[in-house]
């Protein structure tokens, strides 16, 4: 049996966070003040940022795309849904031959099928497809989670530049394109 | 209410009654009690199946199955890059370390080795997802017993480490970050400093759980002699990881048959308790939850520097071959068997999770025991529902 | 300030009657109001480093109301295979015994509901029928776990009242009297080894009887750790499980009331009731501040019961019972023995 009895001890432990709650200034300055003290963030009134890497939403950088569909296999749920054409471009010198480009027609992503592992993202060769930390994006109807090219597009401002590397690393940091 | 203390006489009561639902003393009818799937101590969708003279158990039949999501069967048409996303799932609270031996089974296929400095990162995440999902453990058996704050406490604490894993994998509870040959990422500056002080923050987490639980008296009664394991009978049932130590089998994989992680490397202690009761398997745990954190702040403080991803194709082909990795987990040992015929998806998966072999103990443990005794014992067993059905 | 003695001899019985009904709603549903907000939703929030709700009024205040109006709307279900009137008279019996019990409490030195001589003895009596609510609730829901848990509550109700009994001995053989308002003149009136500047509260020459008290007031609230009728974790809600809509929130009602009352004879029998030090124990300002100091000393102790109930875990059936039979029980006994001794003594 101890000196103090456990019972005792684990009074303690909840009325001692009870007061850091109350009082998290201490007891120089004892104003309560639960707002600071409690770990808790009411949500809507204020946000807590996730890390610049979190994956929130996928956004579209449509220049990029190339509608060559290695994001929509790689998906293990076939989230992505893909049609492009291809079109005659003019040359690039003058007295070219006319060049044979992929145009996108549609790329939309069904979050509500989506798992957020991010594969498309990763598989990308062109980059074209980019994690954004938004997390805002719920809907009163199921079908408005599908987002189309223009919504895709319009999370690019949110994506964050890529953070620096802890030392010692040697991967090179990648670069966001401008919108 | 006679108490039945001796196993065999309450076998032969178990065989000869408990189907009659008699009780031969007394003769007065027993009851079945159907715990769940829905049902508060359940944590997921496990179903108990009890039948009670009384408030003592006479037998108890956990049923499963109402989870399961076919894993082994969607991984034989999912990509190697693909599976690692679902493993994830399999058990959600600690899920990089589901990644890790699934990857090295993958890697020893292809005989791929991944540097060092993503072995360590790799030993690191799969140390911190033991953190965050023992400490949880910790927070939910104190709630099974009765206690509300300890589990917020552990809601509260574990965000510490979570979010030190959403900032380098970006997801919180679904990293995806372990790749063959390597990992999808290097760390962004200044994790190593949040990360120790998120270390910190656990080892004042466990200071906090063994004065308002582990030292209390009626956590202490209510759990001591509560659910003896003994060593052999737990071995014959398959129980690894925790659940084993606390019976004083000094056995971990980690140590004993280190496979791509780092372990050796680190000083660091196996814990055991002798005593296998519910008690000893709350105490094991929390001293692994301090352990971890040690091993945390060693590996980055040792973290070597260089690439973190070897030479691998783009395009996975596994080549022929069969592979069993497993691993100490947050649960208990864990291994994936891989058979590959060299395609771009793996021919079968085998998965052995820790918890179906916790569970699988319980109707052993379970008999003659007290109503509340049920939710102590499948409390300090721990298992995740995901793990068991998959 | 009208006496209040005077104001009621001038009233027809049934204008007193109404007036009556009216105070013990206003003590039994206010002291559960402030005990849900102040206690379950704010202090016990901050225990766990959280802020509880914050979004109906400042502070959350109006969630209570809230939560009523929600309760209020849900559909009253009762099972099919229940014993229909037992099943749904179960709650008001939980209730009414809660509003009995507040009868006798006197809140000032002519605030009372009834100065009965047998005052404690009448509360002790009317908390026991409370077991028979619960039993009702647990045998008329027709369901496994309201069973066991009916069970239980009545096993362990009837095991704690003795120890609650024993407790209030010791004060009424102090005292001298059953009567609830002679036992706080009497601390008012006494001194400690002379000296009369805060008279005696009994939790000086009672302590264990108040640690008695407290802890079988516990058991009979059926809060942690002694909460094994209701164990979430294992029997669902126990005797509540099949309860919905306006019949749980009158457990819920109930469960608060009692505590705040249980608390306000703890606070008569141990704390000094409504006097306070330095005002003599007949002025009518008493009246006025009399409730105010009942309340503070409900609320403190209140906060007692919630700090335990949110900080241990819960006892297991067999110990509980084993608590209060070889523990509490005897300890009572011989805490009666001495104050007995003690006062043919002095």
């Amino acid at each position: 049996m101890a000196l103090v009895p456990g019972l005792i001890k684990g009074l303690g432990v909840t009325g001692g966070t009870l007061l850091r709650t109350v009082f998290p200034d201490g007891w120089k300055k004892p104003i309560p003040n639960p707002v600071k003290g409690a770990e808790t963030v009411q949500y809507p009134h204020e946000k807590e940022a996730p890390p610049p890497r979190a994956r929130g939403v996928i956004a579209l950088h449509e220049e990029n795309c190339t509608a060559c569909m290695l994001c929509a296999r790689e998906c293990p749920d076939w989230c992505i849904y893909i049609e492009g054409h291809k079109e005659k471009a003019p040359p690039r010198r003058a007295g070219g031959k006319p060049r044979q480009v992929n145009a996108l027609d549609r790329f939309d992503i069904d979050y509500a099928l989506c798992m957020y592992c991010g594969i498309c993202v990763e598989v990308c060769p062109f980059e074209a497809l980019f994690w954004s930390p938004e997390y805002e994006f719920s809907e009163p109807r199921i079908a408005d989670l599908l987002h189309d090219k223009s919504r895709l597009a319009e999370w690019m401002e949110t994506v964050p530049d890529f953070e620096a590397y802890e030392a010692g690393a040697e991967t090179k940091v990648k670069k966001v394109p401008p919108t | 209410m006679t108490a039945i203390s001796d196993r065999e006489k309450l076998s032969y009561i178990a065989a000869q009654a408990a189907d009659a639902r008699l009780n031969l003393e007394l003769e007065t009818e027993g009851m079945t009690l159907n715990l769940g799937p829905q049902h508060p101590a359940t944590h997921g969708t496990l179903r108990i199946i009890a039948k009670l003279d009384g408030e003592q158990v006479i037998s108890a039949e956990p049923v499963m199955g109402y989870m399961h999501r076919g894993y082994e069967k969607l991984a034989e048409v999912r990509t190697y890059p693909q599976v690692t996303a679902l493993v994830n799932r399999i058990d959600w609270v600690g899920s990089f370390a589901n990644e890790v031996p699934f990857i090295l089974a993958a890697e020893k296929l292809m005989e791929v080795e991944a540097p060092p400095r993503a072995q360590w990162i790799r030993t690191a995440l799969f140390e911190m997802s033991r953190v965050a999902n023992i400490s949880l453990f910790l927070g939910d058996m104190a709630l099974q017993l009765g206690a509300t704050t300890p589990a917020f406490f552990a809601f509260r604490d574990r965000e510490h480490v979570l979010n030190q894993i959403e900032a380098v994998t970006g997801g919180r509870f679904h990293p995806n970050f372990d790749r063959i040959g390597g990992l999808k990422d290097d760390l962004p500056a200044g994790w190593i400093t949040e990360t120790k002080r998120a270390m910190r923050k656990m080892r004042q987490f466990c200071d906090e759980m063994e004065q308002l639980v582990l030292g209390n008296e009626i956590f202490a009664a209510r759990s001591r002699g509560i659910g003896v394991i003994p060593a052999d009978i737990g071995l014959s049932y398959g129980l690894s990881g925790a659940n084993i130590r606390s019976s004083g089998v000094d056995w971990d994989t980690r140590r004993d048959n280190p496979c791509g992680l780092v372990h050796s490397e680190l000083d660091w202690k196996v814990w055991t308790h002798p005593d296998g009761d519910s008690f000893a398997r709350f105490w094991v745990r929390l001293q692994e939850v301090r352990e971890s954190t040690k091993m945390i702040d060693q590996l980055l403080d040792g973290l070597p520097s260089g690439p973190i991803m070897a030479k691998v194709p783009r395009i996975i082909k596994v080549p022929a071959g069969e592979a069993y990795v497993e691993t100490e987990n947050p649960l208990g040992v864990m291994g994936y068997y891989v058979i590959s015929k060299g395609d771009l998806v793996p021919y079968r998966v085998k998965i052995r999770s820790a918890s179906f072999s916790n569970i699988s103990i319980a109707p052993w443990l379970l008999k003659g025991v007290y109503v509340p005794d049920i939710i102590t014992i499948l409390a300090s067993l721990y298992f995740i529902l995901g793990d068991i059905d998959r | 300030m009208i006496d209040a003695t005077i104001l009621l001899g001038e009233l027809a019985y049934w204008q007193q009657t109404s007036l009556r009904v009216v105070g013990g709603l206003a003590a039994v549903l206010l002291i559960a109001g402030t005990l849900v907000y102040l206690h379950l939703f704010k202090l016990v929030s901050f225990m766990q480093s959280r802020l509880g709700p914050m979004e109906a009024g400042p502070f959350g205040s109006l969630q209570l109301l809230a939560e009523v109006g929600k309760f209020l709307q849900k559909e009253d279900l009762v099972p099919r295979k229940a014993d229909r009137f037992v099943f749904l008279a179960a709650p008001f019996v939980v209730l009414v015994s809660t509003f009995l019990l507040v009868v006798v409490v006197p809140w000032g030195p002519d605030a009372w509901f009834v100065d009965s001589d047998i005052g404690i003895y009448l509360a002790m009596a009317v908390s026991s029928v409370s077991v028979i609510g619960i039993l009702m609730a647990g045998w008329g829901s027709a369901s496994k776990y309201s069973l066991l848990g009916g069970l239980r509550a009545t096993g362990q109700l009837i095991a704690y009242e003795l120890p609650l009994i024993l407790a209030v001995i010791g004060v009424v053989i102090q005292a001298g009297t059953m009567n609830m308002q002679l036992i706080v003149t009497a601390q008012a009136d006494g001194a400690i080894f002379g000296w009369d500047g805060i008279g005696n509260p009994y939790i000086l020459t009672q302590g264990v009887g108040f640690l008695l008290f407290m802890i079988a007031m516990q058991a009979e609230l059926t809060q942690t750790p002694f909460d094994m009728p209701i164990a979430e974790s294992e029997l669902v809600t126990g005797y509540m499980t099949e309860y919905s809509g306006m019949r749980f929130l009158l457990f819920f009602i109930g469960e608060f009331a009692t505590a705040g009352v249980f608390s306000a004879i703890a606070a008569v029998l141990f704390l000094g009731g409504w006097y306070v030090p330095g005002i003599d124990s007949d002025d009518n300002i008493l009246n006025v501040i009399g409730p105010l100091v009942m309340l503070t000393k409900v609320v403190g102790l209140t906060f007692l019961v919630f700090w335990f109930r949110f900080t241990f875990p819960r006892f297991r059936e067999d110990q509980l019972q084993k608590l209060a039979w070889k523990v509490l029980i005897p300890v009572a006994l011989a805490n009666i023995v001495a104050t007995g001794i003690l006062k043919v003594a002095f």
